[in-house]
């Protein structure tokens, strides 16, 4: 005979039990709601009541331009925008991809969209930016849908199309071969944040997959070097690093190269920083790999220098992506030191911006708004790469 | 010429050919690729430090710097805003740094400390049964750690601190505090003439506390007869303040409040805006990382350790004293260094709020002087030296609480 399991019965829930359940279980929890309570309605009140009539968002929407893509050409708009429109396609033709198990509609996409539409509608803009959003909007809806028909064994592919739209989008932002060349020095606000974060870990990357391959080696000299390496950076805050590079970086450089752009510098600089990190975020993955694999490859008759590359790279690499991102948004935050050596990414820009003579003073408006422009880029990354964690791991 | 004479490049075949033979067997011995490849890594690294520093010297050259730290020795004639210990223009760039280090532990002992305790609160508070307490909770943390420190302080400095109503109408709390734009001042204890005397005879008091508190938990393992520590160990420490009070025959210290007259504050203890900004920045950017740490270590705890307790008929705050912090403790410590070392680090973001710390005075330094190797190696130098103490600390406090194996 066979024994029928069933949950236990539910008692029906009301909003008055949730109420008492969740809210009011006992005498502290109570006190503990009420004093919530108290703080959220004071603190909220006195914050929607600040927003509403003290505080004056003129300042933000003159310099919308400005917080964006700072002083980029504005005959040059379309490049930006391409840029932008490519990198989104690509993400919803890997979105697609990666969901395409999930039914086509959920919630959060149609929320999404929803946000998108009144963003489009409710902004401040000129009709091209808006005409611009939209066509990039349904460009990454088609990609989605595109790339939830993909056959399963494109990954490989994707990952090269990402090389290829990073070359792609260096080469529309930076001018050259062909297109207007935009100097490094106009290069600023939300465009040169997301540059410098994306080439920086981009650039980091080979840096850090040596360092951490040295770290394990069997040699004691380069095990040797590649700890100190490590270990020095790791011990430096990131303000230390930047000055090395803005400062000392042209004393190293021969003669010709001691005029190196601020914002290659500042790149160095990120890049000398966030290989240590990545190096350890790697070893955790390298070391996250079962011995019998090493053993495995050699039985095959692998060299060594094709054990790791064909055998033990892969899987610590794929093992690591969910670091890798959190070290890409810790990156992206990063990025607001370069204010402090005077380049004009979003919080050197909105600095600039507070400087101008009709709006002194109000900081609270600017730091918020940019505050929410990184909190949504930072949020929504981590969001999203929890989300995808959780579907790789389920498929 | 005989026929048997072959031509000499016959004979040498065999030996090259040998030697072919036994290049071929070097190169397929591992031993030879590691003593090679480790040659080859030290040969590239001298050779680019040998590149770097020639580069270097021919510069420095170009621009008439000689290397060498003579010039910490030199006035310094800059003004430092706030310092601990007395300094003037006057001084020397090695006391002036000096200073600056001094400003930097400041901040970080007690950001260090803040942090800990509100990390603690709000990562426990995102477990909370109450659903209002778990969410504001969540918030704060998703809130605070997606935004960058440099802009937290931004705000913290120039839209909240800066923008406090000024020393004339200040905001006061309590009647004991006030808060203004040139700084929040705060009731302070002053030492009296005894405070000597108070202080070795309670030092006296702890330690002997400390241990008749060991000793009573020894007797109650060992016996089975009641261990009454605390009272032993209250006992102690009561004793001692009460000698104290019959020899001095006042309490150690006097309660000093700022007092708010005629658009003055005096008395009490003033801590100024910058310092304030980049407290309250550290700790509330640090406390985020360390709540979702003491969620995870929590978290990580089995749920058979809760019920147990629980059957056992412990209270719900003994059960997370008592059985499921010490054993979070042991997930929680390894990253709460790293957080540590951070907030460490970050401290040095001071310059934006315009706090003198140790990189805000070793910047000025290498304006002023032009020394930028010496100047980066003295950061260098105070940053590792902060690191390694701190992760010295934490490794010695981590291997008390890992599981002792019998």
């Amino acid at each position: 005979m066979q024994i029928q399991s069933s949950a236990p019965p539910t008692p029906p829930t009301s909003p008055l039990n949730w109420v008492q359940k969740n809210l009011f279980s006992t005498w502290y929890n109570s006190i503990l709601t009420l004093v919530c309570l108290a703080v959220i309605v004071w603190g909220l009140s006195s914050f929607i009541s600040w927003v509403v009539s003290t505080a004056q968002w003129e300042i933000v929407g003159a310099n919308l331009r400005l917080f964006f893509v700072g002083r980029f050409p504005h005959e040059l708009y379309w490049r930006v925008w391409t840029a932008l429109g490519l990198i989104l396609s690509l993400a919803g033709i890997c979105w697609g991809y990666i969901v395409r198990k999930s039914p086509l509609f959920s919630r959060t996409i149609l929320f999404g969209l929803g946000a998108l539409i009144a963003a489009i509608l409710l902004l401040p803009i000129e009709l091209s930016a808006r005409l611009w959003i939209l066509a990039i909007a349904i460009i990454s809806i088609v990609g989605y849908a595109a790339g939830r028909k993909l056959p399963p064994n494109i990954s490989p592919w994707l990952t090269a199309a990402w090389g290829l739209v990073f070359i792609v989008n260096l080469w529309l932002i930076g001018g050259g071969l062909g297109l207007t060349s935009v100097p490094t020095n106009v290069w600023s606000g939300l465009l040169l944040t997301l540059l410098t974060a994306i080439c920086g870990i981009v650039l980091s990357f080979p840096f850090g997959v040596l360092l951490a391959l040295g770290r394990q080696s069997s040699l004691p000299v380069v095990r040797a070097f590649s700890i100190l390496y490590i270990e020095v950076v790791r011990g430096l805050p990131l303000i230390g690093i930047l000055f090395l590079a803005q400062v000392m970086l042209p004393l190293f450089l021969p003669p010709y190269l001691r005029n190196l752009d601020r914002v290659l510098r500042a790149i160095a600089g990120l890049v000398l920083f966030s290989a240590a990190y990545l190096a350890e975020n790697i070893r955790g993955g390298l070391q996250a790999i079962p011995r019998g694999q090493f053993e495995a490859a050699k039985a095959l008759g692998l060299s060594p220098p094709l054990v790791v590359l064909l055998i033990v790279l892969p899987q610590a690499l794929k093992a690591v992506i969910p670091a890798i991102v959190g070290q890409f948004i810790g990156l992206l935050k990063d990025t607001s030191l370069l204010s402090l050596f005077g380049l004009l990414e979003l919080t050197g820009i909105s600095r600039s911006i507070l400087a101008q003579p009709q709006f002194l003073g109000r900081y609270a408006e600017v730091y918020l708004f940019i505050g929410l422009l990184y909190w949504l880029f930072c949020y929504g990354m981590s969001t999203a790469s929890r989300y995808l964690e959780r579907k790789l791991n389920v498929s | 010429m005989s026929s048997d004479q072959l031509p000499i490049t016959n004979y040498l075949l065999p030996i090259t050919h040998y030697h072919y033979m036994k290049l071929q067997k070097l190169l397929r011995d591992d031993r030879f690729w590691q003593i090679a490849g480790q040659a080859i890594a030290f040969l590239l690294v001298v050779i680019l430090i040998a590149l770097l520093w020639d580069n270097l010297t021919y510069n420095l050259r170009q621009l008439g710097i000689q290397l060498g730290f003579d010039f910490l020795g030199v006035q310094a004639s800059f003004d430092i805003g706030e310092t601990v210990i007395p300094y003037d223009p006057s001084n020397s760039y090695g006391q002036a740094i000096f200073v600056g280090l001094i400003n930097s532990l400041r901040v970080v002992v007690l950001g260090l400390i803040l942090a800990t305790i509100f990390g603690l609160i709000f990562g426990i508070a995102q477990l909370s049964d109450n659903w209002l307490v778990q969410r504001l909770a969540v918030a704060y943390v998703e809130i605070f750690r997606n935004v960058p420190l440099l802009l937290q302080l931004f705000f913290w400095y120039f839209a909240v601190f800066l923008n406090l109503p000024g020393i004339e109408n200040p905001i006061a709390l309590f009647g004991a505090a006030y808060l203004t734009g040139q700084g929040v001042f705060f009731p302070w204890i002053e030492a009296t003439a005894g405070a000597g005397i108070w202080l070795v005879l309670l030092l006296v008091g702890i330690v002997s506390a400390i241990a008749l508190w060991r000793w009573r938990g020894r007797v109650m393992v060992e016996r089975g007869r009641a261990g009454n520590q605390i009272w032993y160990a209250l006992g102690s420490i009561l004793g001692a303040i009460a000698i104290a009070f019959i020899l001095t025959r006042s309490i150690p210290f006097r309660l000093n409040l700022p007092q708010a007259t005629q658009g003055q504050i005096e008395g009490g203890l003033r801590l100024s805006p910058e310092f304030c900004a980049l407290l309250a920045g550290l700790v509330i950017y640090t406390s985020s990382y360390i709540a979702e740490i003491v969620r995870a270590g929590i978290l990580a705890v089995p749920k058979g350790q809760w019920e147990a307790a629980r059957a056992l008929g412990l209270k719900p705050n003994r059960i997370m004293q008592m059985v499921i912090l010490p054993q979070a403790l042991r997930v929680i410590i390894p990253p709460l260094t790293s957080q540590y070392l951070n907030l460490a680090k970050n401290s040095s973001l001071a310059i934006a709020v315009g706090f003198p710390d140790v990189y805000f005075v070793a910047s000025t330094t290498f304006n002023q002087t032009g020394r930028a190797v010496e100047v980066m190696l003295l950061i260098m130098m105070t940053y590792l030296t902060t690191s390694l103490t701190i992760s010295l600390v934490m490794n010695l406090y981590n291997r008390s609480v890992q599981i002792k194996e019998r």
